[in-house]
C-alpha cells in the first residue's frame, strides 16, 4: 500500500555507483521477475553484479562496509535504462534509498521512482564529480536534500540540484502516488469517454 | 514547441483534465497485460476492494515464462506455473479478456494486438512493457508503464503524465538491397544515442518509412523506447487501413469508413511543428550490427570496432565497459567473429514477414552444426501461417529448432538461455550484460537476414552474399 505522505527533505549518506548506462537487468536481473510479489526485490538489487554465481561477493561498492546504511545513490548518466520492470525501482526502495542524484535518468524508471515516492534529482557533471568525491573521502558525509529549494547540502557546501516541477510539486505535496488525484476525476473520464471516437463507433 | 503533430493531437484528445501538480491526466483508450507485470497490480487492486473501471479496454496474454519446447502443465518451472495461473485467476476475477493458449491466439502481447485488429490508430495504449511502442507503428502514442501505473490503469483507465517534446526522425531514399527495419532502427540509434529520446516521442517520417509494411514499422517503433524515447510513432496512411481491414476487433462495414475518416484526421498536419528534426539517408545504409551491451553500441556489418577515442564522449564509459564483458577487441573486424547460438524471433522480428526472409536464405542450406538456432513464432498466429506456407519444413531441415509462441531468448524468464559466455546473434532488441541469462552470456543484434546468414556460417557474415 502506498501511503501519501510528503515529502521535503531527505538526509542520509550516499555511495557513488560507477559508470553509466546502468540499466534494469543489472538493477533487478530477469529471474527475479517471477516472483508475484515485489516483497524480497530489496535482496535482489544488483545482485549480478555483487555476486558471483557461486554466491561470492565480488566487491561492488554497495557491499563496501563504508557503505552501509546508505539512502541515496549518486549515479551518471541514463540510470535506469531498458526495461518498465517496477521490481528495479521496488529493489531500491526496499533496499533502502530514499533519493537518487545523476546525470540524467531513463523515463519509464523515472516515472516508476515517482510511483514510489523516491525522488531523482539531476545535476551537473561538476557537481556530481564534487558530490562524489566527498562521499569517497569521507563516505559518512551526511547529505540533506531539500525539495523545496532544489538543493543538497553536505560538507557545509550547497549545490542545485533539478526535477520537474510537476514532480516537485507531487512529493511537496504528497500527490506523488497520483490515484487519488485520478480518481478524483471521475466525471470528467465518463464525459471524455462519451466522445472519443473509438468508444462510439467513430460517429460522427 | 511542438504543433500539429500527431503526437499532440491524440495526447489533446484523450487529456482528461490537468492535475494540480502539473501533470496532465491522460485516458489511456487501450491497456494491454501481460503476466510478469500485472500480479502485483491485481494484488493491490484486491487489496483495496477495487473493481477495473472498464473491462472491455483491457486485453490479457501470456508471452515472457512460456516455455516454447514442452508446454505440458504444470510447467516444469513452478514460478512460470504459479505466474500462469495467476493471471487466469485475475483476468477471470477482473472481467478482462485473456488470450491463453487454449484460445489459440496467444502470442507476445506486441505481436497479438495489432494482428487481432485490437491496435488502431488514434488511440493512447499502455502496457506494463517498455516495447509497448511498437503499437506506435499504427498512429497511435504507446508507452511501456510500471506495476503501480497498471494498477492506476485498471482502476481509472487513466495516468498522471508529463507531455513530451516530438522530434521528427526523417529517412529518405530508398534502402538498398539486405538492409531492412531493423537496420534502419539500429542505425537511428547509433546515432542519436542508447539516451537521446529521453524527454521526446519519436515520429518516424520519410520515403523509408511510406514504403514500409506495417510489420517492418513495428520493428522500427519496437525499439524506440531503446534509444530513449518512449513513444515512437509513424502516422497513418493507406497501408495501415489496408493492414486492419478485416481483422477480428477491427470495425466493419459503415464503421469502418467513418474510421478512416477518424484515422486520417489525427495525422501529423503539413504545417505541423517540430522541438526537434534529424534527417537520414536510406541510400548509403548498410546491415547493422551491435557489440557492445547497449543497442547504441552498433556498427555497420563491413566495419571494424571502433577505438574507443573515436566514439562521442558520452558513449566512451560504457564501450570500454563493452570490450571488456564482450570480450572484444577495438579495431578487430566483427566478420568473422564465431557465434554459439542464433535466435530468430521476438516482439521486434517475430512475424511472418521476418520469417520468409529467414526461410528464403535457410531454404537448402544448413545451419553450421557447431550452433544452435531457435526461430521462434511471435504467436499461435504466427506460426500456423508460417505452417501454412510451409517455411517450418525450411526451418527443421536446415537444424534449426521451429519452437512454439513466446518471448523466447530475448530475456531471461523462461528455459531459453544463453550458457556461460556463449555468444548469440539475436534478432530481439537488448544486449545488456546478462539479458539472455547467462551472467557473462553475450548478444549481437541482427535483423532476421543477417541472423539466417550467420546460422550457416556460425559466424558472423554479410547477410547480402545470401541474396
Amino acid at each position: 500500500m502506498n501511503l501519501e505522505t510528503k515529502i521535503i527533505q531527505i538526509q542520509g549518506t550516499a555511495a557513488p555507483l560507477p559508470g553509466d548506462d546502468i540499466d534494469t537487468d543489472q538493477i533487478m536481473p530477469a529471474r527475479y521477475l517471477k516472483e508475484i510479489t515485489f516483497d524480497k526485490m530489496g535482496e535482489y538489487l544488483f545482485n549480478d553484479l555483487r555476486f558471483d554465481e557461486a554466491g561470492k561477493s565480488k566487491n561492488y561498492i554497495i557491499d563496501h562496509p563504508t557503505y552501509k546504511n546508505i539512502s541515496i545513490f549518486l549515479v551518471g548518466n541514463n540510470f535506469g535504462c531498458g526495461s518498465s520492470r517496477e521490481h528495479a525501482p521496488q529493489g531500491i526502495k526496499r533496499y533502502g534509498i530514499k533519493a537518487i542524484i545523476g546525470l540524467s535518468f531513463a523515463e519509464i524508471f523515472a516515472g516508476n521512482c515517482k510511483s514510489l515516492g523516491i525522488p531523482l534529482l539531476t545535476v551537473t557533471p561538476d557537481v556530481l564529480a564534487q558530490l562524489s568525491k566527498i562521499v569517497t573521502d569521507q563516505p559518512t558525509s551526511l547529505l540533506t536534500i531539500d525539495l523545496k529549494n532544489k538543493t543538497v547540502t553536505v560538507a557545509n557546501q550547497t549545490f542545485s540540484v533539478d526535477l520537474s516541477e510537476a514532480r516537485r510539486k507531487s512529493f511537496l505535496e504528497g500527490t506523488w502516488d497520483a490515484v487519488a488525484l485520478l480518481k478524483h476525476n471521475s466525471d470528467k473520464v465518463d464525459a471524455l469517454v462519451s466522445r472519443l471516437p473509438y468508444l462510439n463507433a467513430y460517429a460522427g | 514547441m511542438a504543433k500539429n503533430t500527431l503526437y499532440n493531437k491524440v495526447w489533446n484528445l484523450h487529456k482528461v483534465a490537468e492535475l494540480e501538480t502539473g501533470q496532465d491526466q491522460i485516458f489511456i483508450g487501450l491497456h494491454y497485460m501481460h503476466e510478469v507485470t500485472s500480479p502485483q497490480a491485481f494484488a493491490m487492486l484486491r487489496e483495496k476492494k477495487g473493481k477495473v473501471r472498464f473491462p472491455n479496454r483491457n486485453f490479457a496474454t501470456m508471452d515472457h515464462i512460456v516455455p516454447t519446447h514442452d508446454q505440458a502443465r504444470p510447467y516444469k518451472d513452478p514460478q512460470a506455473e504459479l505466474m500462469a495461473q495467476t493471471i487466469k485467476a485475475n483476468t477471470a476475477e477482473f472481467g478482462i479478456s485473456f488470450f491463453d493458449i487454449e484460445s489459440q491466439k496467444q502470442g507476445v502481447v506486441h505481436i497479438v494486438g495489432p494482428e487481432l485488429g485490437i491496435t488502431l490508430p488514434g488511440m493512447t495504449i499502455a502496457c506494463g512493457d517498455s516495447h509497448t511502442s511498437t503499437h506506435g507503428a499504427f498512429g497511435s502514442l504507446a508507452f511501456g508503464i510500471g506495476t503501480t501505473e497498471v494498477l492506476h490503469v485498471l482502476e481509472t483507465q487513466t495516468l498522471a503524465l508529463s507531455p513530451l517534446k516530438v522530434r521528427k526522425v526523417v529517412w529518405n531514399g530508398k534502402l538498398p538491397k539486405g538492409v531492412y527495419a531493423k537496420d534502419v532502427i539500429l542505425k537511428t540509434i547509433q546515432v542519436l544515442g542508447v539516451n537521446g529520446g529521453i524527454g521526446y516521442a519519436y515520429e518516424f517520417a520519410g520515403d523509408v518509412f511510406a514504403t514500409m509494411s506495417m510489420e517492418e514499422r513495428m520493428t522500427v517503433c519496437n525499439m524506440s523506447i531503446e534509444g530513449g524515447a518512449r513513444i515512437g510513432y509513424i502516422n497513418p496512411d493507406q497501408t495501415t487501413f489496408d493492414y486492419i481491414k478485416g481483422r477480428e476487433y477491427a470495425p466493419k462495414g459503415a464503421e469502418f469508413d467513418r474510421a478512416i475518416a477518424y484515422w486520417k484526421s489525427i495525422a501529423s498536419d503539413s504545417n505541423a511543428e517540430y522541438d526537434d528534426i534529424v534527417t537520414f539517408d536510406a541510400t548509403t545504409l548498410e546491415p547493422m550490427i551491435t557489440w557492445g551491451i547497449t543497442p547504441a553500441l552498433g556498427i555497420e556489418i563491413t566495419k571494424s570496432l571502433p577505438q574507443i577515442n573515436e566514439l562521442p564522449e558520452h558513449d566512451r564509459k560504457t564501450a570500454q565497459q563493452a570490450y571488456d564483458y564482450m570480450k572484444f577487441t577495438p579495431g578487430n573486424p566483427i566478420i568473422g567473429q564465431g557465434v554459439d547460438v542464433v535466435f530468430i524471433g521476438s516482439c521486434t522480428n517475430g512475424r511472418i514477414e521476418d520469417f520468409r526472409i529467414a526461410a528464403k536464405i535457410l531454404k537448402g542450406k544448413k545451419v553450421n552444426p557447431k550452433i544452435k538456432c531457435l526461430v521462434v513464432p511471435g504467436s499461435q498466429a504466427v506460426k500456423k501461417q508460417v505452417e501454412a506456407e510451409g517455411l517450418d519444413r525450411i526451418f527443421i531441415e536446415s537444424g534449426a529448432e521451429w519452437r512454439y509462441a513466446g518471448c523466447s531468448m530475448c530475456l531471461a524468464m523462461n528455459p531459453d538461455q544463453l550458457i556461460g559466455d556463449q555468444i548469440s546473434a539475436s534478432t530481439s532488441n537488448r544486449n545488456f550484460m546478462g539479458r539472455q541469462g547467462s551472467t557473462t552470456g553475450r548478444t549481437l543484434l541482427v535483423s532476421p537476414a543477417t541472423a539466417a546468414a550467420i546460422a550457416i556460417e556460425g559466424k558472423i557474415t554479410d547477410p547480402r552474399n545470401y541474396l
